[in-house]
């Protein structure tokens, strides 16, 4: 094996380790399993979102909708259609991938702020119909009424539902499947051709690239994966509510992403454990914490523009 | 009925006229340097806030002008320290600055004037409706519209026939060529966020009259704004003023026939214009991408 | 929740011998280690601190830690110091159910309070009776709090939104007779508020017109035409928060003040001080008020608030501190503080006058769980020059909780304990 294969498969072997056994370390040091699902539920989500903002240079700032979106098509599903969790989670991310491939298309030609600039409205169009559609999604009081189930796999029943640690595990298993999927869409020619439309667009399309056919098909796997984090986030926390589609939850995403390394591809998912822990201390040190976590964003900006793993790649290679 | 009509049309383009106040702010700035400001709401915040503070010493009319002014000082001064670094870089890096910013300035606001909502007052006789038949126009909503109409003119005037407001424009369309030509690029800059600021805090004081002044009251105007920007084309000012209008009359006719629909139509609008004309109303293809 | 809860909790865990031991090493967290005796009695308090929200979360939480500082003057909850976790909702829902996990599974709180908002009061609901805990919501109005999402371990110290509007409608009849104009807020608290007014006006003999009106709202004028064009004599005004400031505001400017009588359920006192002065009139419910002259322990209260905060206590301030009061009351009643000994310790339960804070005697309906204090009704006011600037409502009439709040078997409430 090439020293640089074997490099990248200790990697992944350390990820794992220290994700698996997180509910267990965390502990001591004030973590608690629903910490740990949070982190990477959101880590799942900002490292979907990085498929458009690291890998195919896309800026979008509504990553909130198809989250949101994930979370209510699960939350509908628990509560009238289904009791199994891994159907409804099934039912979020085509929830969440139907309006992607949609809102997809009206905005793939613009760029840059424009980009950004029509996403953020994304998160609002959803905001307002779950907020208003009171009799479907509770309105203003949330989608209530409904908990994840346990998972049967052959005779084994999987008690999610109750313990946390369990379902910690769970979220882990598929966030094996999204990873991997990720990963396998990356390494494919799609997502050799994703990079090259990064690293200059022109030029791609001189080389009859379909750019924006190309955009498109990510932007729905981005929303794809976030609508799976969504989903996931419904069952954990049995509820959703209008707040999911806020432009602040879309701004969350983007700054988890950019914290831990959006050139990275586990990058965004170190960027989620700093931020998601950080704003959980914060927030019981003190009653004013927002301009704390304002502070985070800025420092990001100026001072950590390539993350945290950008910093120790340099660190590294200096 | 007609009544009713007219006076939703009326509404819509009052409510129009204040989003048109906060999208002119947030175009100046998006147009020239390319930065999404998501801060504005928070400068808005806090010229209304600051109004209140120093009304009891200078009066409503010395806070309305001097107020905003404070603001876009402070908008200067943070431009300079911190936004001017990010000119040239990719917009992600100026959003998520300003989505900071706005924690930061919505967080101080709380601290200093506190959580609560503070009793904003104008002078009696706006706060009056014009005649007991058309009583829900109050002179203060005429004089909201009379503000943003002097500030608007005032605007495209300086933008036209000023030197530095020439220079503003035509670093819209081509900011190197301009650069070349030996205008200093960061100053100009510097002033037209100012500006782009001063709008906003003079947004803060009319909404305070009108809203309940709270920390977090720019939340709920910085959203229909963005929209503004979209549908009238990004990068082209008159188009900004055309949007704010339009989903202001929009909202305002809507509610007269469904009003739970009212916020959502100008999300509506904003899909058909996406959809039909893609670079906005008066929005030119190649602009800012 | 749904389905039957499974006995395989702990025995799934065990399922594997590996994942057993690591069972272990979590029970040796080192939280649990010490003897109950010397561990301080922990409440966790989440409350939205931040948002729109955030004044009338940090009142609770300042009454809160008033309860606290009394209660350990004093020696404590059964020999034990209380020690208060706040945590701040940010006023979604997501983070409260994610800081009340955290306040259980790691700080191993004995009871739960909050949340100001309802929905993520009936959210936290979930978790603290899962949990098993008990659990007081403070501020959060609606009506299945204590109705049909009703738990065993939760209580509710404020009012339900049917008993202020009971409590209001006979006065606002009275005062300003029975042709009305609603607006109200169009989400599910709106509705059931607004019907809970229509029910009790009809038996009036009264007629209504109403408007919804989505939240958030920036301009009301629209509504507001139609409150005229309607030639309703009054309009009750059931917007919430901000949102009620907001359209007083325009009533008053539009001169409808001229026009119409203005009341409606809550007007809290946070909302009144953010009003300009002219536009501090109408009709109204307070849960509590500062000004009770020969009520006892009442002037105490609010002197300690003012020299902790320098604000004048609201019925917010009084929340928090009748929670904390409560848990003590509840503890000491049981002995203990398990949480199903407790919560039966405190149905039925009444507060004593230096915990009440108002005339009358009352409790936790057993039923239901829900305090039946009075129902403070009156009218806001300007205060005159030389008059505290605070004393901004005057209490016209007292009217008892049980009359005021559905009966047990109408409010949907059913409650299950554990077996």
């Amino acid at each position: 094996m090439a020293p640089a294969a074997r490099m990248r498969l200790l990697k992944l072997a350390v990820i794992w380790v220290v994700l698996l056994t997180a509910p267990y370390w965390s502990a001591p040091i004030g973590g608690y399993p629903a910490l740990c699902s949070r982190v990477v539920i959101l880590g799942m989500a900002a490292m979907a979102f990085n498929l458009l903002l690291g890998f195919t240079g896309i800026m979008s700032f509504g990553h909130a909708a198809f989250f949101g979106l994930g979370a209510y098509g699960a939350g509908l599903a628990l509560k009238f259609a289904t009791s199994s969790t891994i159907l409804a989670i099934i039912a979020g991310v085509l929830l969440g991938t139907i309006a992607g491939a949609l809102l997809g298309a009206l905005v793939v030609r613009r760029r840059g702020v424009y980009f950004a600039m029509v996403t953020i409205a994304f998160g609002q169009i959803f905001y307002f119909i779950a907020f208003r559609w009171n009799t479907l999604t509770g309105g203003d009081d949330g989608l209530r009424g409904f908990a994840r189930q346990p998972v049967g796999i052959g005779r084994w029943l999987l008690d999610i539902q109750h313990n946390d640690i369990l379902f910690y595990d769970f979220v882990l298993v598929v966030l094996a499947v999204v990873a991997g999927l990720m990963g396998l869409l990356l390494q494919s020619p799609f997502g050799r051709t994703l990079l090259a439309i990064r690293e200059n667009e022109r030029r791609a399309r001189f080389l009859g690239i379909a750019v924006d056919l190309h955009i498109w098909l990510a932007f729905v796997a981005s929303c794809l994966f976030v609508a799976c984090a969504g989903a996931l986030y419904a069952c954990l926390n049995n509820f959703a509510d209008p707040t999911l589609f806020n432009y602040n939850m879309s701004g969350t995403i983007v700054i988890m992403a950019v914290l831990g390394g959006f050139r990275a591809f586990w990058g965004p998912m170190l960027g989620a454990a700093v931020f998601v822990v950080m704003q959980d201390y914060l927030s019981s040190m003190m009653q004013n914490w927002m301009w704390a976590v304002g502070l985070i964003f800025m420092a990001v900006v100026l001072f950590f523009p390539r993350g945290i793993l950008g910093v120790l790649r340099r660190r590294a290679s200096a | 009925m007609t009544e009713l009509l007219l006076f939703n049309v009326t509404n819509g383009l009052i409510i129009g006229a204040f989003y048109v106040l906060m999208a002119l702010g947030l175009s100046l700035i998006l147009n020239l340097s390319g930065v999404i400001n998501f801060a504005h709401g928070g400068f808005l915040a806090l010229g209304g806030y600051i109004a209140f503070t120093m009304q009891p010493f200078i009066g409503f009319w010395g806070a309305l002008l001097l107020a905003p002014v404070l603001v876009a000082v402070l908008g200067l001064l943070l431009e300079r320290t911190m936004i001017r670094r990010l000119y040239g870089r990719d917009p992600l890096y100026s959003l998520l600055l300003t989505f900071g910013l706005a924690f930061i300035l919505q967080d101080f606001t709380r601290y200093v004037w506190g959580a609560n909502g503070l009793p904003f007052t104008v002078p009696a006789f706006l706060a009056a409706p014009i005649s007991d038949q058309l009583f829900f126009v109050t002179w203060y909503r005429l004089f909201m519209v009379a503000v943003v109409a002097i500030a608007v003119g005032g605007l495209f005037l300086f933008l036209r026939y000023t030197r530095t407001g020439v220079r503003i424009r035509a670093g819209t369309l081509d900011l190197e060529t301009v650069s070349v030509l030996g205008v200093n690029v960061g100053g100009l800059r510097a002033y037209n966020f100012a500006l782009g600021i001063f709008l906003a805090g003079l947004a803060g004081v009319l909404a305070s009259g009108q809203l309940s002044l709270v920390p977090n009251m720019g939340d709920s105007l910085l959203m229909p704004s963005f929209v503004a920007i979209i549908v009238g084309g990004v990068g082209s000012l008159p188009g900004t003023l055309l949007g704010g209008l339009l989903i202001g009359l929009a909202s305002g006719l809507v509610t007269l026939f469904w009003p739970s629909a009212a916020d959502a139509v100008i999300y509506v609008i904003m899909a058909i214009v996406l959809l039909l004309r893609p670079r906005g109303l008066l929005g030119e293809e190649g602009m800012l991408g | 929740m749904k389905g039957p809860r499974l006995p395989s909790r702990r025995s799934l865990i065990k399922g594997s011998a590996a994942i057993g031991a690591i069972g272990a090493l979590q029970l040796a967290s080192p939280f649990i280690i010490s003897a109950r005796g010397e561990v301080p009695l922990r409440i966790g308090m989440i409350d939205p601190l931040s948002g729109s929200y955030a004044a009338v979360a940090r009142s609770e939480v300042e009454g809160a830690k008033l309860g606290v500082a009394e209660v350990n003057a004093k020696g404590g909850i059964l020999g034990r110091q209380v020690e208060l976790l706040v945590e701040d909702s940010a006023n979604d829902v997501g983070t409260g159910v994610q800081k009340a996990h955290k306040l259980f599974e790691r700080d191993h709180v004995d009871v739960l309070f909050g949340d100001v908002n309802s929905a993520i009061a009936l959210a936290l609901a979930q978790v603290s009776s899962a949990a098993g805990k008990l659990h007081i919501v403070t501020g959060g109005h609606t009506d299945g709090i204590t109705g049909k999402d009703c738990h065993w371990n939760v209580f509710r110290v404020c009012n339900t939104t049917y008993m202020d509007a009971d409590a209001v409608t006979q006065v606002l009849v009275d005062k300003l007779g029975k042709k009305w104009f609603f607006l109200t807020p169009d989400y599910a608290y709106g509705h059931t508020l607004q019907a809970a007014f229509v029910k009790l006006l009809t038996k009036l003999g009264g007629t209504y017109e109403a408007a919804l009106a989505p939240i958030g709202t920036n301009d009301y004028s629209a509504y507001l035409i139609k409150a005229r064009a309607s030639g309703a004599k009054v309009l009750i005004d059931l917007m919430g928060g901000g949102d009620q400031v907001v359209s007083i505001k325009q009533f008053t400017q539009f001169g409808l003040n001229k026009q119409m009588a203005l009341g409606g359920a809550l007007f809290e006192l946070e909302s009144i001080q953010a009003l300009p002065a002219n536009a501090r009139t109408g009709w109204w419910t307070m849960e509590w008020y500062w000004n009770q002259p020969g009520v006892p322990h009442v002037a105490e209260f609010v002197a300690n608030i003012r020299k902790g905060t320098g604000k004048t206590a609201s019925a917010r301030h009084w929340f928090g501190y009748v929670a904390v009061r409560s848990v003590q009351l509840a503890a000491e009643r049981a002995k203990s503080v398990d949480g199903v000994k407790m919560a039966r310790a405190m149905e039925g339960m009444t507060l004593p006058p230096d915990v009440a804070l108002m005339p009358g005697t009352f409790g936790y309906r057993a039923g239901d769980h829900q305090l039946m204090s009075s129902v403070m009704v009156g009218e806001a006011r300007n205060p005159p020059p030389g008059d505290n600037p605070d004393d901004l409502f005057k209490v016209t009439a007292l009217v008892p909780g049980e009359k005021a709040a559905l009966p047990v078997d109408e409010s949907g409430c059913t409650l299950r304990y554990p077996a």
